[in-house]
């Protein structure tokens, strides 16, 4: 046997529990992938029976990381099959807590979550604190924190932590593996950078707090937002509280132009080879987000909705959620049964119905050959699709979006890379930070406009006429979008006699880190580490490089609603 | 790299807080800050301060079942502490997958080393539950069940914490029919103390005020019958909420946003939990103190409270409430209140404010009833 099997589970530093099995060739490089789900909760039957207005909350604990994603998708999906058309203002608002959400989760999936895989805490320890200034006002002049006595007490910080001989999170890494490339000051400023940055996040999302009471899992409602504006009252969203979401708003902006993107650039900077290692699948899937109208508008969507197959930017296809001939899900790889002579579901009419014939724990392997994941494989017209913020860019870009172009041309320049360059690890990672400069100045058009429509005297900000279920159709069925941090979410419901009838989600780790077709088809992580060298197979840091690279949810991919009141099946381990 | 055990040689909280730049002045607010959280007098402040200047950082293996990371998220909110003073000065976080640089077989050499070498010195913290059913493989790290993994971890714990309503007591997953078998900790883990940090999620300050507490006194909170910290669960949210003299007064939100709505009434009628839930959202509130449920115009939904996923749904009323000081029930006060405010301002100010004189009275009694046995949390 040629291979050697590289095993990282846990996979850390993402959401969930994700195992990765890798094959290693001869040539040191991976050749086959696998990557396995290993958590699912089974919210599919919970909802079922449930009072659709109450959905929401159980959608949002779906995934604490992408707090109020969930929620939103659903609260859409209800409203669509409902036939409720939401206020103007709780459509920006929930744009503002949208942005907020995905700036907040950006910035901290870079630093704390992705960051390690490039910045080498230990060699920070041998930077030169006045070297370190001069680097960090070259990378960002406007950065005030980046004087010689800052970097000197940072610097001071990190030694006697490392000292202290408790390592903490950053016990037992890679520290040293020849694949880090950055020097020490680069080191240094980053260790910096990643501390300013959780300082900073827990004040962001004080947005959410003030529109939905809390964060993580703020609140909403069914037809608009449960937060009433009068700008008379000390008990409802008024000046003070507009002023509190404007201040941070501002925040966010300089955090994401003076300390993310500059930070991004820089380290971006010392890894060029990574612009041609991790591309994965060439087919790329969003909903679109971020209506100027309503969400029924979906061509006022600010990140249009579409497909591109093949990288070919020329075409962008045309996307149907709703068209059962274009999402499909199979099962074929996954621990799930589907009844016999059924391959494929469109997931309006999805079934989850668990059925675990992996190895009985403990076990070392996976049945490479057999069913591995509880995450099943969805397609899109047969295709294997990756979503996300690379997802977004690139189908922006087909659309010809003159703001995505500006973007992504601009980072091109700065890094001397050619537009081809996007589809890569380096891209997709490169990508998270575009797409969040862009969601940063769309936060204040959004809060903008929201004070534009209450200098009009609209404050309206939830519609209650279709508010009890007696008023809805007796059978109805909607959809709801949104696009998550990590890409295209869907959820479908269908609702009869005003209770949930079934409820099915595709999210986005779902179309990214699923297992194989029917048709052997890999999915969008294992397809992105093909090809890619693993210089230590103890050490498998180039596998989290290129995993990271997309974010990984699996709270989120998991936990798939499945329909229509299935009793779950018997079991069998094996 | 490989680290030490914590000896009395090692550096204590105040010292590491002064390597890492902070003034002896800043340690002494921290600590008041802290002392504040816990509902400490101030004259206890110096026992605060006292304590971190005294003790190693407790090494902490966090670990992860069925969640969704929520927990983790608002920790990681936390104003006071901050959440990178708690991480790098106050415990030493060796094992916690969502934030740990390690992963793979080098993540699973911390926990095993740490239960190999220092049994009886750790901390295990808990977020999300466990499924029991179909031997575990609902949920399974490194090859290993869940379940196997929390037992053989919690086995030579100090003691364990059950962080949100997961672990506490099976939130999301365990709602019916609980396709998972998901049970929270204390089904599993028999024989260790188990503080419970009940919320979906818990407000970080309670969180991070239940680590700070063991730091600084060395002992454990003091917990209520079913293990709750009496400082942060020793209260109805109805018994400190702002809004309180509008549920006396007989002033009800009737719809969203509705003039009640914008004048901040009660939210009991649209099904607000905040009368049977335990927590701290109305002392403490979320995110430094910005808001929470009830402040931005939607009920509380008593994600601290045991089911509460299933004692929906969550815009119904579930239990009729007696006002205080009042011969009837809030459904009949609201149509009264609805004609005081149709007959006019002065009218309806008139009615708030004797209610309110009326019902601050019966609140107090009320408080003290709800709340027996809670001197502050601390002996």
């Amino acid at each position: 046997m040629s291979a050697e099997r590289i095993v990282v589970d846990p996979v850390t530093r993402i959401e969930g529990h994700l195992r990765i099995e890798a094959m290693l060739g001869e040539d040191k490089r991976i050749n086959e992938a696998l990557s396995s789900g290993t958590m699912w909760r089974g919210l599919e039957t919970i909802l079922k029976g449930r009072d659709p207005r109450d959905a929401w909350a159980f959608a949002e604990r779906i995934c604490g990381v992408c707090t109020s994603i969930h929620a939103i998708a659903s609260v859409r999906a209800v409203e669509d099959a409902v036939g409720i058309e939401i206020p103007a203002n709780a459509e920006r608002i929930r744009n503002i807590i949208y942005l907020t959400q995905v700036i907040q989760d950006h910035v901290i999936h870079f630093y704390h979550l992705h960051a390690l895989d490039w910045v080498d805490v230990v060699s920070a320890l041998s930077a030169d604190p006045k070297a370190t200034a001069e680097l960090a006002q070259t990378v960002s002049p406007h950065w005030p924190l980046a004087t010689p006595g800052y970097f000197s007490d940072m610097a001071a910080t990190l030694k006697r932590f490392v000292e202290s001989g408790q390592l903490g999170i950053f016990a037992n890494a890679y520290w040293g593996h020849p694949a880090y490339k950055l020097p020490p000051e680069a080191n240094l400023m980053a260790v910096a950078h990643y501390l300013e940055a959780l300082k900073w996040q827990k004040d962001v999302v004080k947005i959410h707090t003030v529109f939905g009471g809390k964060n993580p899992h703020p609140n909403f409602v069914v037809g608009g937002m449960p937060c009433s504006i009068d700008l008379d009252s000390d008990n409802a969203i008024n000046i003070e509280r507009l002023n509190l979401v404007r201040e941070q708003i501002l925040r966010a902006a300089e955090i994401v132009e003076q300390l993310y993107y500059p930070d991004l650039l820089a380290i971006a900077g010392f890894y060029p080879e990574w612009a041609e290692i991790g591309g994965g699948v060439p087919n790329y899937l969003a909903y679109g987000e971020v209506p100027r109208n309503s969400i029924r508008d979906v061509d006022s969507f600010r990140m249009p909705r579409g497909a591109v197959l093949d990288r070919d930017l020329s075409r962008i296809h045309e996307v149907d959620p709703k068209d059962p001939q274009q999402i499909g899900e199979e099962v074929s790889r996954s621990w799930y049964r589907y009844p016999d002579g059924t391959t494929r579901l469109h997931p309006s009419v999805g079934i989850t119905e668990p059925q675990y014939d992996g190895p009985a724990p403990p076990y070392r392997h996976l049945d490479e050959n057999g069913s591995y994941s509880w995450i099943k494989t969805p397609r899109w017209r047969n295709h294997a699709m990756e979503v996300g913020p690379l997802a977004r860019l690139v189908v922006g870009y087909a659309a010809g979006d003159a703001e995505i172009k500006e973007v992504v041309g601009e980072a091109l320049a700065a890094l001397k890379l050619p537009a081809a360059a996007l589809f890569s690890t380096l891209g997709r990672t490169a990508a998270r930070a575009l797409e969040t400069r862009l969601a940063s100045r769309w936060l204040m058009d959004e809060f903008d406009a929201l004070l534009a429509n209450l200098r009009n005297g609209d404050t309206a900000t939830s519609d209650t006429r279709l508010w009890e279920p007696s008023s809805w159709p007796a059978d109805c069925s909607g959809f709801g979008s949104c696009e998550a941090p990590r890409g295209a979410l869907g959820h479908w419901v269908h609702i009869k006699d005003g209770k949930i009838a079934n409820y099915q989600a595709v999210v986005p780790t779902t179309w990214n880190a699923s297992p194989k077709g029917e048709d052997g088809s890999r999915g969008a992580y294992e397809e992105s580490l093909l090809g890619t060298p693993v210089h230590d197979p103890q050490q498998p840091l180039e596998i989290l490089r290129t995993v990271h690279s997309f974010d990984p949810c699996l709270a989120c991919a998991s936990h798939v609603y499945g329909p229509d009141g299935r009793k779950l099946s018997t079991v069998q381990v094996r | 790299m490989t680290r030490t055990p914590a000896t009395s040689s090692q550096p204590t909280t105040y010292e590491l807080l002064q390597r890492h730049g902070v003034s002896r002045r800043s340690f002494l607010e921290f600590c008041a800050s802290a002392a504040a959280v816990m509902g400490l007098d101030y004259s206890e402040v110096e026992r605060v301060v006292q304590a971190l200047e005294t003790k190693p950082r407790i090494p902490v293996l966090w670990l992860h079942g069925l969640e969704c990371t929520c927990c983790s998220e608002s920790f990681l909110r936390s104003s006071h502490p901050i959440a990178q003073d708690l991480i790098l000065n106050m415990i030493s976080l060796d094992y916690d997958e969502t934030l740990q640089a390690a992963a793979g077989d080098q993540a699973e050499q911390i926990r095993r080393d740490m239960i190999a070498n220092h049994p009886g010195e750790y901390v295990v913290a808990v977020e999300g539950n466990v499924p029991t059913k179909d031997g575990g493989v609902y949920c399974t790290i490194a090859g290993e069940t869940f379940q196997h993994i929390l037992e053989e971890t919690a086995e030579h714990a100090r003691f364990v914490i059950a962080w949100g309503s997961c672990a506490t007591n099976g939130c999301v997953q365990a709602a019916k029919p609980n396709p998972t078998g998901a049970v929270p900790i204390h089904k599993i883990i028999k024989n260790k103390p188990i503080v419970k940090v009940p919320g979906c999620p818990p407000i970080a300050e309670v969180m991070t005020g239940v680590l700070t507490h063991v730091l600084t006194f060395d002992r454990l909170p003091e917990l209520d019958r079913i293990g709750r910290p009496k400082a942060f669960y020793g209260q109805r949210l109805h018994d400190k909420c702002y809004r309180r003299s509008f549920f006396d007064a007989g002033q009800f939100v009737e719809h969203w946003d509705d003039e009640g709505a914008k004048k901040g009434w009660c939210l009991y009628k649209m099904g607000c939990r905040g009368p049977t839930t335990y927590n701290s959202c109305s002392t403490v509130m979320w995110n430094g103190g910005v808001s929470w449920p009830i402040g931005s115009g939607h009920g509380c939904i008593g994600c601290s409270e045991e089911n509460f996923w299933d004692n929906g749904p969550f815009y119904s009323r579930t239990a009729d409430v007696p006002v205080p000081g009042i011969n009837s029930t809030p459904e009949k006060i609201g149509m009264v209140a609805a004609a005081a405010a149709a007959a006019g301002a002065a009218a309806h100010l008139g009615t708030l404010m004797i209610k309110r004189a009326r019902g601050s009275k019966a609140a107090e009694g009320d408080g003290s009833a709800a709340s027996a046995g809670d001197e502050g949390g601390q002996a």
